[in-house]
């Protein structure tokens, strides 16, 4: 169990001006503690696609900078710190097959055969794709290619997770067992995970903190703990507490886009809407 | 056409595989009965248009001296094709290393695709002495343009995502290059190598026209070029026959390779079902 206080990542006072002038995100403050399930929440243009980059370091900050474990990006890799970046499409390479495109980040480092043989194999397994690895990532649905992405994504051995709307072109029922797939995960496997989504229901199950924002210019509106104990079933989704939680997330979106209407700048570089 | 050995299980007349390969020879030998037919009802002379059995009886005949041909002819297409794909992947190489080097050469590259090989030939047979080479370097500016171009646009072809998933992996360029430019590039040279191939039997055969090379080193071409001073009309017909036949077996041949590449993951070559 890994209960060191050193934060995974702070974000001090970091904004994003893009080069045409549109301002993604005003100067944003965050501190993310190991073990944390971290949620950005937001209608589109709020930046929250923004932020992750910058924690993921795909994207430079203009002004304010990111910490992670409290040092620069350079340490991060070693293990321990290792930071392994989810996108929004399963974007497997079509060519390999689901082990190939799974291996793909240890045949880059350089992992020897047999070590990374166990761990692919390891990695399959836990988000339950052991009988494909033959298959090629055409033959297997939206849900199974997402899974088949976080394999990839867990082969690494992360120590933080950062996911970009992962499950956003899945049907709810799919999005909602990968959903609770991925808490057993975060439990079993002590990850940190920031994980962007726009939808209140994914929020309020998964996160232990909500950070909800809000656009023009991309802020921070509120942080809305989630003081609900894991592991979370599915009663938890028609409970009472469930129902509040969500209820309260609502009413800030609706501010967070209050009088807000489309405007000339929506589409923001890096903020798909 | 004997279909009395079908019935069975599924009749072979509905077997779609049978169907494609019977509905076109069906077609072809309807063509060839009415034009042997039409040739003898009119009594149309030899030197006008042969029957097909003249032209095949040449062939026959012919055999040696065309083959001999043919197999000249294949060799200049096939070395223009081998110059062409070695070329030109090296070229689309040079052009995907950066913006300024493709702008500043791809203009080039259309400038030699846009100028007909017959107005270059004799230019070309002027400099190069030995015909071999100078049939070669014809054939190969003909035949080169679909490789740079397809080849670039496929090695710019990568998703950015996955771009993205080996620059966060500390992929070195090379590892890069191979593991991912190369294999997205790969459908798109599959198309170059298609229509290149039939380019270069082509570019093969109208720059022997313009060289005449006779002798020894007498392709298809010039026999044809022969034939046709003679008013061999039957074996003029039975060289371009070859022409033809060589022309779709070096197609099939490529529509072999890329399927053998390609076959297992690509959409172009999935069959529609799933």
């Amino acid at each position: 169990m890994n209960t060191s206080p050193v934060p995974v990542v702070e974000v001090l006072s970091a904004e994003k001006v893009f080069g045409n002038g549109t301002r993604a995100l005003d100067p944003i403050s965050l501190t993310v503690q190991p073990g944390e399930f971290i949620t950005l929440l937001g209608p589109s243009g709020c930046g929250k696609s923004t932020l992750l980059k910058m924690i993921a370091n795909l994207i430079e900050p203009s002004e304010g900078r990111i910490n992670w474990w409290r040092g620069g990006h350079e340490a991060v890799g070693k293990p321990g710190r290792k930071l392994v970046f989810v996108f929004q499409d399963a974007t497997l390479m079509p060519w390999a097959r689901v082990a190939g495109n799974v291996r793909l980040p240890l045949d880059l480092a350089g992992v020897d055969r047999g070590e990374a043989d166990r761990r692919v194999a390891a990695s399959l397994d836990l988000v339950g794709l052991s009988q494909f690895g033959r298959h090629y990532p055409r033959q297997l649905s939206g849900g199974m290619q997402m899974r088949a992405s976080i394999a990839r994504a867990l082969v690494d051995e992360p120590d933080l997770l950062l996911m970009d709307e992962p499950f956003g072109a899945l049907d709810e029922i799919t999005r909602n067992r990968l959903d609770a797939d991925l808490l057993r995960l975060w439990q079993e496997k002590n990850l940190t995970i920031i994980f962007v989504t726009h939808s209140i229901y994914e929020a309020v199950f998964l996160s232990t903190r909500v950070i909800v924002m809000a656009a023009r210019p991309g802020r921070i509106l509120r942080e809305v703990t989630i003081d609900e104990p894991h592991p979370r079933g599915e009663a938890f989704r028609v409970s009472q507490a469930f129902a509040g939680y969500a209820r309260e997330l609502q009413h800030l979106l609706v501010e967070a886009s209050h009088g807000a209407g489309p405007q000339p700048g929506d589409v923001v570089a890096g903020e798909p809407a | 056409m004997n279909m009395s050995s079908s019935t069975r299980r599924v009749p072979l007349i509905e077997r779609p595989e049978f169907v494609r390969v019977a509905a076109p020879l069906a077609v072809g030998c309807v063509l060839l009965g009415l034009w042997e037919w039409l040739v003898h009802l009119y009594a149309i002379p030899q030197y006008l248009i042969p029957a097909p059995s003249a032209i095949a009886k040449t062939l026959v005949t012919d055999w040696d001296l065309l083959f001999s041909s043919l197999l000249i002819t294949l060799k200049v297409t096939f070395l223009a094709f081998f110059m062409s794909v070695l070329i030109g992947t090296l070229v689309a190489f040079v052009f995907v290393q950066s913006r300024w080097i493709e702008l500043s050469l791809f203009p080039y590259a259309v400038l030699l695709q846009v100028t007909p090989v017959v107005a270059i030939a004799p230019l070309i047979i002027i400099w190069v002495k030995d015909p071999l080479p100078a049939l070669v370097i014809c054939a190969t500016i003909v035949a080169i343009f679909p490789i740079i171009s397809n080849t670039t646009l496929g090695l710019r072809s990568v998703n950015p995502g996955l771009l993205n998933l080996f620059r966060m992996n500390k992929a070195s360029r090379w590892q890069e290059l191979l593991r991912l430019r190369i294999p997205t590039a790969l459908p798109y040279f599959f198309g170059g190598l298609r229509i290149s191939s039939g380019l270069a039997l082509i570019g093969a055969v109208v720059a022997e026209f313009v060289a005449g090379t006779g002798g020894t080193s007498a392709g298809l071409a010039y026999q044809i070029l022969q034939a046709g001073f003679q008013i061999n009309i039957p074996r003029l017909f039975a060289a371009l026959l070859l022409i033809t036949v060589a022309g779709v077996a070096l197609f099939l041949l490529m529509v072999v390779l890329s399927r053998f590449a390609l076959g297992h993951w690509h959409e172009s070559e999935l069959a529609p079902e799933t």
